[in-house]
Formats: structure tokens, C-alpha cells, sequence
């Protein structure tokens, strides 16, 4: 009896501080990148040397700055979502309206198993198909932007396949009758009906695998991102992004200067991914969140 | 031809299951065939057990194997007492606007890219446990890692923890306040067991995550390739080795046996998600 009012007296004691503790932990960690970071903020780390809108002309080439990092981040994320989006929106509608029993089942699993894979998992991938797109076809073939947004794309689908299938799963049971009891077909009802219904959390969803786009490193840093390779020319060629600049200037900076520009290329990261991650939780407050877990 | 319509329609999208259905096997064949010839000699449980020393020709993955285990487990050692704390604070009723800022807070935390936590690690942590600690070493270690990692793995955990809590059926509650009990009592002997799958399904679905995670490890464990015998040891993770050997030349054995550490990450992952899968709906068949 005394135990169990020792623990009721304890519980709210103890919860206050892991909260307490995870509060002044997350606190300090961005604190102390903006304490030292937002010195480096300016114009010079975005562009260098070279006038800004030369360089978002590409009028001249860039150096000694983010912006080549930055259009590298921003190509790959836009390459990477175009590639998953059809799928994974087609994937989603297929498992929320079509599929049934044992395949229903089976997808749910496999996609389960797709979504816990470890981002490197997921890298290694990208550079194993390199390698033997390299023997079989061409020797040619290198690792590229190209690759890299097909890696980022496998990785980001489940996110996407899970918010559509989740949002048209929870529209209710009166609106997916109403169409087809004034006698509309099936696919008429989904895509005149339930679609823009369930268009928040799909648009949700979407900026959520951007988000994780963005700041993965563990693919990117197996199929193709170097540290420099200035504004990526095209498709075929390595680039630059922004996690793997800061991941590369941790551990390989000259000097105090250099380091500087890694707490800046930091805080933009974090800025980018934390405007994204607010805007999907804006557009729909409850997504779901086991769609949020995996290792990266 | 509304008819054949439809039927494309429906086609296209079963193909796009089908396709990511696809692109998972693959992945597991893709890894499974350039690391085939480690096994092809019977090697197989020698390099999950045996040693790296790729100057004697040995290629076991051991060390990472344990080196992960050891800071996946220190860390959910951490998170899992500090997340069910929070969740408990977000979701007893009473001091309304602190737990709604914590909820706040804590999603906005799974927003946080990982290498921002190495980054900061890196250069605050380390520094830290490097001075804090009398055998510290070069603060490059288990402890800075599993405390990063803390930090990573929480906020989902705790907003998975509050669903959880959130789904136990409001009446079961009610009913002990209306006997007299207080929130904390309600929230011990009601709430908590009533909700020990969801609780189940973050802890494994957190597991994975930090098992899997390659940045923060590789950052801030060290990298060094031992098993560790303290928690000031540095270790390398199979995911750090896979990142940190796979610019080998492609036929040496070194470069297949991260295939080996790939494999090992993609057994462990999928078995994680099976459980996920079987405590979700058997807790769907109780509530």
C-alpha cells in the first residue's frame, strides 16, 4: 500500500522531468547552433563572391558557397518526389479501393517492410544497381543525380502509398455511398469524390516525403553526392547537397571559415525541413504516425 | 468504353503495387547477389562471428553486430523511460497548456534532420563528455551516440505513446474517477495497462529506427572496429561500416562483406515490421 502511494506520488514527479530533460536537451542543440551559426548567415554564404542573381541565373559558375548545394538538394528532392508520386498514389488507391483478403494482406506487409528498411539499406541498393548497370551495360554509367533520386524515390514511397491509402481509408461511409448510390461507377466516385476529399492528407504526405528527401544523407552519400561538383549540368553527373555538405565539413574542415559555413548550410537545412514539416502538419493535423518511422 | 476505361485505370494502379512490391524484393536481391560469394564457401556464420581484420583475410562483421547492439540498447534504455514520462505529462488531463506546448514541441522535433543532430553532436557533445568524463577518452563514444540518439528516437515514440493512451475508451476512465480515484491513479491502473500494445509498437518501431540510423553513429561512435567493453569504448555500426567501406574496390572481400552487414539490417528491419504488423492487429482485435 505504501509503495503504491509512493509511486502515485512519483509519477507526476517523474514525468515532469523526462519532459524537463528533453526540453532543455532539444533546447541546447539548436540553441547552440544558432549561438554559433547565425554569424555566418549572409549573402556571402549563399553566393560567395559572385553577384546573386548571376548566380541564380547560372550566368557564372559559383564557388566557395551553398548555392551549388543548395540547387543540388533542391533538384534531387524535386526529381526524387516527381518519381514517387504517380506510384505511390496509384500503389495507395489500389490498396485503399481495390485490393482485398490475402493480397491486401501481402501489400500491407511488403510496404511494412519497405518503410522500416534503413536508408543505407536503401543507398547500398542504388550503388549495387550502379555497379551492374556498370558491368552490363555501359561503363559509362556512374553514380549520378539520377540514381540518387530513384534511390530517394523507393525510400520516400511508402510515405506516400501510407498517407493515400490512409486518408481514403478514413473517409466516411456515407460519402463513399452517396455518388454510387446516384449511380456513378466506381472510379467516377474515387476520383470525382474521394480523392479531393482525401486530398489534405495526401498533400500531407507529400510534403512529409519532400521533408525526408531533403535531409536524407545515408542514400545520397552512396550514389553520387561529392563534396564538390558545382551546379549539377544534368542528369548524369555527381552534385552537391546540403546534409552531405554539412555531414563532410564536420568531419573534414580546414579551418574555423569553413566550419562556419557548415552551422550555416546546418540552420538552413533545419529551416527548410522545419517549414515543410509544419506546413504538412498544418494541412492535416493527423497523419499517421508509424508513416514517420524509419532509420535514416 | 467507360468500362475499358475503368478497367486500365484499375490495371495502372495494381501495376504500381505491384511495382513497389517489386522494388522490396529487389532490394533484398541486389544485396543478396553481390554478397554471395562470401557465403558460397560455408563462411556464413564465420563472418557473423568472427573478427575484421582484413590484413589476415578475415572479414567477420561481429564487432558492428555487437557495436550496434550496444548503442541501440543504451539508447532505448534512455528513450524509453524519458518518452513514456512525456507522453504521461502530454496526456494527463490538468496542466492543459504545458502539454499541449510539449506536443507541440516534441513534433516539431521529428522534423529535425538527423545529420543536425550529428553536426551538433559532433561539436558540443563530444567536447563535453570528453571533459566531463575521467576516462572519456577522445569523447568519441557509445554514451555521446546512444545520448544523440536519445534525442532522434523520442519524439515519435512519445507522439505514438499519446495515441495510444488517446485510444483507451474514455468510459474506462471515467469510471474510476467516478469511484473516487484521482488522474494519476486512473492514468497507472487503467490507461497504462490497457494500452501496452501501442506502447509495444513504439518501442519496436523506435528500436528499428535507431538501429537503422547511419549519421549520428557515424559521426559521433568513433568508428573504431572493436567489441566494446565500456560505455567510453568507440564503435563502428553496421550502418557506419556499410558507409564507410563501400568505396572499396567492388571484387575485394571487404566490399561484399558490407553486403553481409546490409543483409543483417534488412532481416532485423523486416522482422521488426512483421512484429509491428501482428501487435497491431491483434490490439484491433481487442479494442
Amino acid at each position: 500500500m505504501r509503495f503504491r502511494r509512493l509511486l502515485e506520488q512519483a509519477v507526476p514527479l517523474l514525468s515532469l522531468m523526462s519532459s524537463i530533460i528533453l526540453l532543455a536537451a532539444i533546447t541546447t542543440v539548436l540553441g547552440f547552433l544558432f549561438l554559433k551559426g547565425w554569424q555566418s548567415l549572409n549573402f556571402q554564404l549563399l553566393f560567395g563572391t559572385t553577384p546573386p542573381l548571376d548566380a541564380i541565373l547560372f550566368k557564372r559558375r559559383v564557388f566557395d558557397c551553398l548555392f551549388p548545394a543548395m540547387v543540388g538538394t533542391f533538384s534531387l528532392v524535386c526529381l526524387a518526389v516527381c518519381w514517387a508520386i504517380p506510384v505511390g498514389i496509384a500503389a495507395g488507391i489500389y490498396l485503399a479501393e481495390y485490393a482485398q483478403g490475402k493480397i491486401r494482406i501481402f501489400f500491407n506487409l511488403i510496404f511494412d517492410v519497405l518503410a522500416g528498411l534503413p536508408s543505407i539499406v536503401v543507398g547500398l541498393f542504388g550503388f549495387s544497381i550502379t555497379i551492374f548497370l556498370n558491368k552490363q551495360l555501359s561503363n559509362q554509367i556512374y553514380p549520378c543525380l539520377l540514381i540518387s533520386s530513384i534511390a530517394l524515390a523507393f525510400l520516400v514511397l511508402p510515405y506516400i502509398i501510407r498517407a493515400t491509402q490512409a486518408s481514403l481509408e478514413g473517409q466516411p461511409e456515407s460519402l463513399r455511398l452517396t455518388a454510387l448510390a446516384l449511380g456513378a461507377s466506381k472510379m467516377q466516385n474515387i476520383v470525382r469524390v474521394l480523392l479531393p476529399q482525401s486530398l489534405p492528407g495526401i498533400t500531407s504526405g507529400v510534403i512529409l516525403a519532400t521533408g525526408r528527401c531533403a535531409e536524407d544523407t545515408a542514400v545520397i552519400m552512396l550514389t553520387g553526392a561529392v563534396a564538390t561538383a558545382g551546379v549539377p549540368r544534368s542528369l548524369f553527373s555527381s552534385f552537391e547537397a546540403l546534409p552531405f555538405y554539412i555531414y563532410y565539413i564536420s568531419s573534414q574542415y580546414a579551418d574555423q571559415e569553413e566550419l562556419a559555413t557548415g552551422y550555416g548550410a546546418a540552420i538552413i537545412l533545419l529551416f527548410i525541413c522545419l517549414m515543410l514539416f509544419s506546413l504538412a502538419f498544418v494541412i492535416k493535423k493527423r497523419v499517421r504516425l508509424s508513416a514517420q518511422y524509419r532509420a535514416h | 468504353m467507360r468500362r475499358t476505361t475503368e478497367q486500365i485505370i484499375e490495371k495502372i494502379c495494381f501495376f504500381s503495387a505491384l511495382i513497389s512490391g517489386f522494388i522490396t524484393c529487389s532490394i533484398f536481391l541486389f544485396l543478396l547477389i553481390p554478397g554471395l560469394p562470401l557465403f558460397r564457401g560455408g563462411h556464413f556464420f564465420s563472418i557473423l562471428t568472427g573478427p575484421w581484420e582484413p590484413g589476415l583475410g578475415q572479414f567477420g562483421i561481429y564487432p558492428m553486430i555487437s557495436g550496434t547492439l550496444a548503442v541501440t540498447m543504451l539508447t532505448m534504455l534512455f528513450a524509453f523511460p524519458l518518452s513514456l514520462g512525456c507522453a504521461t505529462l502530454i496526456s494527463m488531463e490538468g496542466n492543459f497548456r504545458l502539454s499541449r506546448l510539449l506536443r507541440k514541441i516534441v513534433e516539431m522535433m521529428t522534423g529535425v534532420p538527423t545529420v543536425i543532430y550529428g553536426f551538433v553532436g559532433i561539436f558540443l557533445l563530444v567536447p563535453l563528455v570528453r571533459n566531463f568524463f575521467v576516462n572519456g577518452g577522445s569523447g568519441m563514444c557509445i554514451l555521446s551516440a546512444a545520448l544523440m540518439l536519445t534525442l532522434l528516437a523520442s519524439p515519435t515514440m512519445i507522439l505514438l505513446f499519446c495515441d495510444s493512451f488517446s485510444r483507451v475508451p474514455h468510459s474506462y476512465g471515467d469510471a474510476v474517477l467516478a469511484v473516487g480515484g484521482t488522474e494519476v491513479q486512473k492514468f497507472l491502473y487503467v490507461t497504462l495497462p490497457c494500452s501496452w500494445p501501442g506502447i509495444l509498437m513504439g518501442f519496436t518501431l523506435a528500436l528499428g529506427r535507431v538501429l537503422g540510423d547511419t549519421l549520428v553513429a557515424l559521426m559521433i561512435a568513433g568508428n573504431a572496429v572493436q567489441v566494446p567493453g565500456s560505455l567510453f569504448d568507440s564503435v563502428r555500426t553496421l550502418t557506419s561500416h556499410i558507409a564507410l567501406v563501400f568505396a572499396a574496390d567492388y571484387n575485394s572481400p571487404e566490399f561484399q562483406a558490407i553486403f553481409a552487414c546490409a543483409i543483417f539490417l534488412y532481416f532485423f528491419s523486416t522482422l521488426l515490421a512483421v512484429s509491428v504488423r501482428l501487435i497491431h492487429s491483434r490490439w484491433r482485435i481487442n479494442t
